[in-house]
């Protein structure tokens, strides 16, 4: 009961926040908005038992990522009211809400055909485990940190390389041009 | 009365996380498809990453397999590698016209 009233409010903080994303008109509500969303997705992370991920959720998305959204909308000062009534070609809402119904009825239906088929279902806890609190709560980030660092830590260094490329990447994309009045092809004539 | 007891005694299993995720990526594909303005596009695609994080947990959680945590992890580097690279190009862009939108982006063409 308590897991079913939890997946139901995450869920809900996911679907609001995911609506409120693509609906609202200003900048700064759809970036608040996807903080609702992000937290729900820790929520539910929490839920199944996959504890690191939700403080990795909270700390990169919410803490990092949204705050890198907002620190962008606020220095360009592109806060402004969006006008939502604009479609650019003729048909375009109807083609998305096509698409987008598509795309969820075909997950949809792929999931639920296939519920029988993946895996096996682990026996369900027995109530005396779960009341004493028997289960091993580090067992989540042990594991993990075990996969990590054994099977795929070749990936995990390459990673350091591809944060310091998209970081040096990043500061020649938005560096302002300098200038150098020796240079002719700079120089205004 | 039996209703009420089965609702009570449901407990949400992989494929409704599953059925959830499908909804979220659904929502930002319309977003990325309908929105204009590249800030909230860069947003959605967040939203479908999201979606697609919380199916692996969902299966990781299923089959008892840390290799899906292991791939989240990995997909929220490379997901906060991509929103400084498109945000690094989006600030380039609206340097120079500040009110630009994904549409404004046909003018590159020759």
């Amino acid at each position: 009961m308590m897991q079913l009233f939890v997946f139901i409010c995450a869920g809900l903080m996911i679907l609001v926040g995911a609506v409120g994303v693509i609906t609202r008109s200003h900048p700064v509500h759809a970036a608040l908005s996807l903080i609702l969303t992000l937290f729900g997705v820790a929520v539910l992370y929490i839920a199944q038992d996959a504890q690191f991920l939700a403080a990795v959720q909270v700390v990169v998305y919410a803490g990092a990522i949204v705050v890198l959204f907002l620190f962008v909308i606020m220095l360009l000062g592109v806060d402004k009211i969006e006008d939502l009534q604009i479609e650019p070609f003729p048909l375009q809402r109807k083609m998305a809400a096509v698409v987008g119904g598509g795309v969820i009825g075909l997950i949809a239906f792929a999931a639920i055909s296939s519920r029988d088929n993946i895996g096996v279902v682990k026996p369900p806890q027995s109530a005396a485990v779960a009341a004493v609190g028997a289960v091993d709560h580090d067992s989540n980030i042990r594991s993990l940190a075990r996969d990590l660092f054994s099977d795929h830590v070749l990936a995990f260094e390459l990673t350091s390389v591809l944060l310091v490329i998209a970081v040096v990447g990043t500061v020649l994309l938005a560096r302002r041009a300098p200038r150098t009045p020796e240079t002719p092809a700079e120089s205004p004539s | 009365m039996i209703a009420a007891a089965m609702i009570a005694a449901a407990r949400p299993t992989s494929t409704w996380y599953l059925v959830l995720a499908a909804v979220l990526f659904g929502i930002g594909t319309v977003g990325v498809l309908v929105r204009r303005n590249p800030l909230i596009m860069l947003m959605c695609v967040e939203l479908m990453l999201n979606a697609v994080n919380l199916s692996f947990v969902a299966l990781s959680k299923k089959l008892d397999d840390t290799g899906g945590q292991t791939t989240v992890f990995f997909v929220m580097v490379v997901a906060a590698a991509e929103v400084v690279v498109g945000l690094g190009i989006i600030v380039a862009i609206l340097r120079r016209r500040p009110s630009a939108t994904a549409d404004d982006l046909a003018e590159l063409k020759g």
